[in-house]
């Protein structure tokens, strides 16, 4: 997944990035694994959602559709095996799928490296998975789930200020070209 | 079949994904099922590095808190020993106030036992300005009735005399001043004598003859002789007996606390009163402690 590829978008000049040996594998993992232990130390961590984080990163810096949109079904459906059996796999798996394809997509068409896009970007983005999400529970799941809350505001937030800090973090797991 | 245009692909994958997703999770509502065996193997491929995760951390948060919070450690053992220092202070206030709620209970309880006396009470607010005498000094005066020479009075002992009344004080000497005397006798043997002070914790019996039988312990009570004080309250007990040349020298334990009075009665009259018995003598027990045996008026 993490071999290289050239994006061939004629004109364009965006840098299509590619990682290490194994660094999205590991990456991943990470944060599935810190997404699902990092909360039973610091109950407000719960906030985070890591593996919507990696899967953006991964879409702007691949900026393949369908490698974006194939890591963030196996993310989300990973999200959905942890997340225990109240959660039915294909929640998050649908939600995330979406999202990598997006993040791509305009990963393929933008510059995202600014720290100030990767903030208005990861922002706009957690609300849309948020919004999938619910969709996906109200129209297949027939559950009853609000669109909008303060909450979803703040998680917002705090998701982008952290993926400003985390996608630093991930750009050092690059191959230099 | 017409091929799909290259840039198309990743829509049409996209849409394969979902369809796929949607279909599995139609599946899980359908059957009822939760996807058991996915997630069995998922849980088993995270949980070993959750596990080293959580031993990691659990190593980190030791060694943080042992060593490096410590500094954190000594902030809340100074703010603990604060509050201690706090609460052991509203101990002592709470011991305090449930030690004078019992002696007011006890002075009210007299006070009740003996309605017909009057007599007042007034509180402790001062001791001698100096070793040369043994006063104390009381919050109420003439403006409430108290006149020199009337008797001071605690539930378990006579105190002393008022020496001298102010408007809103009155001082009062004790009896174990060396100018202090009280009509007094042996509650067994009914020998009358005066005790007096002599500037020290114990009283001294005068004038009681080697010949007569004088037992240790045994009570001495006021003989209403001196017309300050009325007959038969306590005044101590004898401490000690030794042969004496043409008297024994008896001295006498106080049956009031002199040393820590906080609370007493003045009898507001200069006449001859008559105390109602609240029980023979025989019922006054000896008393080591002299003031530890409450008077007989409070024992009812």
């Amino acid at each position: 997944m993490n071999s290289a590829f050239d994006l061939r978008i004629g004109e364009s000049h965006i840098e299509v990035h590619k990682f290490r040996s194994g660094a999205i594998i590991v990456a991943t993992l990470l944060a599935l694994v810190i997404q699902a232990w990092f909360p039973v130390h610091f109950a407000k961590a719960a906030i985070l959602d890591l593996p919507l984080l990696v899967t953006i990163y991964f879409g702007l810096s691949r900026r393949n559709p369908s490698t974006g949109l194939l890591l963030g079904m196996a993310i989300g459906l990973f999200q959905d095996s942890l997340s225990g059996p109240t959660v039915p796999l294909g929640l998050y798996g649908i939600a995330k799928t979406i999202i990598g394809y997006l993040a791509s997509s305009i990963g393929a068409r933008l510059d995202t490296e600014h720290p100030a896009a990767r903030f208005a970007l990861t922002a706009g983005f957690f609300v849309a998975h948020q919004g999938l999400v619910v969709l996906t529970r109200r129209i297949l799941l027939s559950q009853p789930e609000p669109w909008f809350t303060m909450h979803l505001v703040v998680a917002a937030l705090v998701n982008a200020v952290v993926a400003v800090f985390l996608f630093l973090l991930l750009d050092r797991l690059r191959r230099r070209s | 079949m017409a091929a799909i245009p290259s840039r198309h692909k990743s829509l049409v994958l996209l849409a394969g994904v979902i369809v796929l997703q949607v279909v599995l999770l139609a599946v899980q509502i359908k059957r009822d099922s939760q996807g058991r065996l996915i997630r069995v193997w998922t849980v088993g491929a995270v949980s070993p590095f959750e596990k080293a995760g959580s031993s990691g951390f659990g190593w980190f948060r030791d060694i943080w808190r042992h060593y490096f919070a410590l500094q954190s450690t000594t902030k809340d053992n100074e703010q603990l020993r604060r509050e201690n220092d706090s609460l052991k202070m509203q101990l002592t206030q709470l011991q305090g106030k449930a030690a004078e709620a019992d002696r007011l209970a006890a002075l009210l309880k007299f006070r009740q036992s003996h309605a017909d006396v009057p007599m007042i009470a007034a509180r402790v607010i001062g001791a001698s300005a100096g070793a040369a005498s043994l006063t104390i000094q009381l919050d109420r005066g003439e403006r409430d009735g108290i006149r020199r020479n009337m008797g001071v009075i605690t539930p378990d002992g006579i105190v002393g005399k008022v020496v001298e009344s102010y408007p809103n004080a009155s001082q009062v000497l004790l009896l174990t001043d060396k100018d202090s005397g009280v009509g007094a006798m042996l509650s067994d043997s009914r020998i009358q004598s005066p005790v007096g002070g002599q500037g020290e914790p114990l009283l001294v019996m005068k004038y009681v003859p080697n010949d007569d039988n004088v037992n240790l312990g045994e009570r001495v009570i006021t003989s209403g002789m001196d017309r300050i004080f009325p007959r038969d309250l306590p005044v101590g007990s004898v401490a000690d007996i030794k042969a004496g040349n043409p008297f024994k020298q008896i001295r006498v334990k106080p049956a009031a606390n002199l040393e820590r009075l906080e609370e007493v009665f003045v009898l507001l009259s200069l006449h001859p009163l008559d105390m109602k018995k609240e029980g023979t003598p025989a019922d006054m027990a000896p008393s080591a402690a002299g003031n530890a045996n409450p008077s007989p008026a409070v024992r009812r």
